[in-house]
């Protein structure tokens, strides 16, 4: 029975031989963020790419299991594969605008959505850009190539353009970690509010980070899920051995 | 001490064959230069050959010039046309088929490596075959062939290259295979489109061999695809095996004419994809 906005059950992935996503089963609340915590190479960038399906562009990969949204298996389905990915933004750890301008690098997601026009398009840019707070910084050079900004205003720019495809999903793997701390803690911040409109994934390493912000907490290791829980259970009462040997050895 | 020696002894094995490349590419053109020069005429360059004109008499090579235009061209869009789709596709579309690809690439790189006199017969079996003489058509075909192994491994090459978080990220946004390709790869390895199509256009419109049995030679300027065409290099060729000195130096003037449309085009395609330089992902 599901009981979160997305639900994970009996999850396996395979790599050609490589087994590495175990079983997971994972309840991801809706309006809330969920921050999925372990050490690197534990699987959580895979799982973050098999819920948008990104993953299926590897050659050898092996899905087992489902992957509910809203009551519909996304994983097992004959929907368009991009009807699905529309219902989620991702950030990945390193920004990466596409090769066109500031407006463009928004008005792509709204073109492929059939939206066209200048005067339909440029309100809503504007839109977008203010709902990362990067409209004043960019709005007299909105021709300017993306990759002019900043890495931290690139990163607001490639959330931005993520909202305008408008998904019910954000998914963030690492988002802050390639960020200087500032960017870092605005980036933060938007996702502090985007909460209201949207149930928000997030990969992290950085402990203090998924104990600020987080909602719900995941804790991965070795491609299983260990525990998973609220957030303030989980740190301050885990029940797992594994679990209190993470928290423990990244605090010392 | 030894890796002193080690350093210095690789630095001037890099500067001699820099400077060795740099001399011979300088005498090439200085030779074409040097005997091709005096002889360019204004004339040479806005008539067709009159009577006489391959024994040291009047006329100009007109039809060659336009005629190797009309074929390079011609040869390149078809090319393009093939080239540009299968290069996407083998980057987008068949990403999950990595044997398939490796193998259609190994394919590629031996129909590159196949000479152009190769390729000429080809076209002669072709034309053999469908029943079309010698003609302007028939060199547009057998060029395009010999062109479109350089053309979509060049356009591959680039494209192979191209960051996979920049194709994921589109990806993610919910675009279709189709728009990746022709919106986000096709502006971020536009440059390399335009230097894949321009090294297309330098082995075409140079190359002898398959041009010699396809495209017949005339002292007119094609009308038609079906007429025959006179085309530079041949002209280049025809003229140096001449024994009158005259029309020997008209064979570099020609050769010259070659070497600045390439250099033309060129320039003029390089300033045009430096253009879209700027928004491009590093």
């Amino acid at each position: 029975m599901q009981q979160g906005k997305i639900s994970i059950q009996n999850l396996d992935l395979h790599f050609g031989k490589h087994h590495i996503l175990k079983n997971v089963n994972i309840e991801i609340p809706e309006n809330q963020l969920t921050v999925i915590l372990g050490p690197s190479g534990c699987g959580k960038t895979t799982l973050m790419k098999t819920l948008n399906r990104l993953v299926e562009l590897e050659e050898t990969v092996k899905i087992n299991g489902k992957i509910f949204l809203d009551n519909e298996d996304i994983l097992n389905t004959d929907k368009d594969v991009t009807e699905i990915r529309k219902k989620m933004g991702l950030l990945s750890q390193r920004p990466s605008p596409l090769p066109m301008s500031i407006y463009n690098n928004i008005a792509y997601g709204l073109r492929i959505n059939g939206i066209s026009g200048r005067r339909k398009l440029t309100p809503l840019v504007e839109k977008y850009l203010r709902q990362v707070n990067l409209w004043d910084e960019v709005k007299d050079r909105l021709k300017d190539p993306a990759t002019r900004l900043s890495i931290g205003q690139q990163q607001r720019l490639c959330l931005a353009r993520g909202l305008a495809v408008n998904p019910e999903i954000i998914l963030a793997d690492e988002p802050t970690s390639a960020l200087d701390p500032l960017s870092a803690s605005i980036v933060e911040k938007q996702f502090a509010e985007l909460k209201k409109d949207y149930t928000l994934v997030m990969v992290t390493h950085v402990l203090r980070q998924a104990r600020r912000i987080a909602d719900y907490v995941v804790f991965m290791y070795l491609g299983e899920v260990i525990e998973q829980g609220p957030v303030k259970e989980f740190f301050e009462n885990p029940k797992m051995e594994k679990t209190r040997e993470y928290l423990k050895g990244a605090f010392n | 001490m030894w890796r002193k020696i080690e350093e210095k002894a690789f630095y001037y094995l890099m500067v001699i064959s820099t400077v060795s490349l740099g001399f011979f590419l300088l005498l090439i053109v200085a030779t074409i230069v040097y005997r091709g020069l005096p002889y360019l005429s204004w004339e040479m360059i806005s008539q067709t050959p009159k009577g006489g004109y391959y024994f040291g008499r009047e006329g100009g090579i007109l039809n060659a010039i336009i005629g190797s235009l009309y074929l390079s061209s011609g040869a390149v869009i078809i090319a393009l046309v093939i080239s540009l789709p299968v290069s996407l596709a083998m980057n987008i579309h068949l990403k999950r088929r990595k044997k398939l690809v490796n193998g259609l690439r190994f394919i590629l790189d031996l129909l590159w490596g196949i000479p152009s006199i190769v390729y000429g017969a080809f076209g002669f079996t072709l034309m053999i075959y469908l029943g079309i003489k010698a003609s302007l058509l028939a060199g547009i075909i057998t060029v395009a062939f010999f062109i479109l192994p350089i053309m979509i491994r060049s356009m591959d090459e680039v494209m192979k290259n191209v960051p996979l978080s920049l194709i994921e990220s589109a990806f993610a946004l919910g675009s279709t295979r189709t728009e990746v390709a022709f919106k986000v790869m096709v502006r971020q390895t536009f440059p390399g489109i335009i230097t894949a199509v321009l090294l297309a256009f330098g082995r075409g419109i140079g190359d002898v061999a398959a041009v010699l049995f396809t495209t017949g030679y005339t002292d007119n300027i094609p009308t038609s695809l079906m007429q025959q065409t006179a085309t530079l290099p041949l002209a280049v060729f025809f003229q140096l095996g001449s024994p009158i000195p005259e029309v020997q130096n008209r064979a570099y003037a020609a050769a010259l004419i070659l070497t600045i449309i390439i250099l033309v085009v060129s320039i003029s395609t390089r300033y045009f994809g430096k253009r879209f330089r700027k928004t491009l992902i590093k």
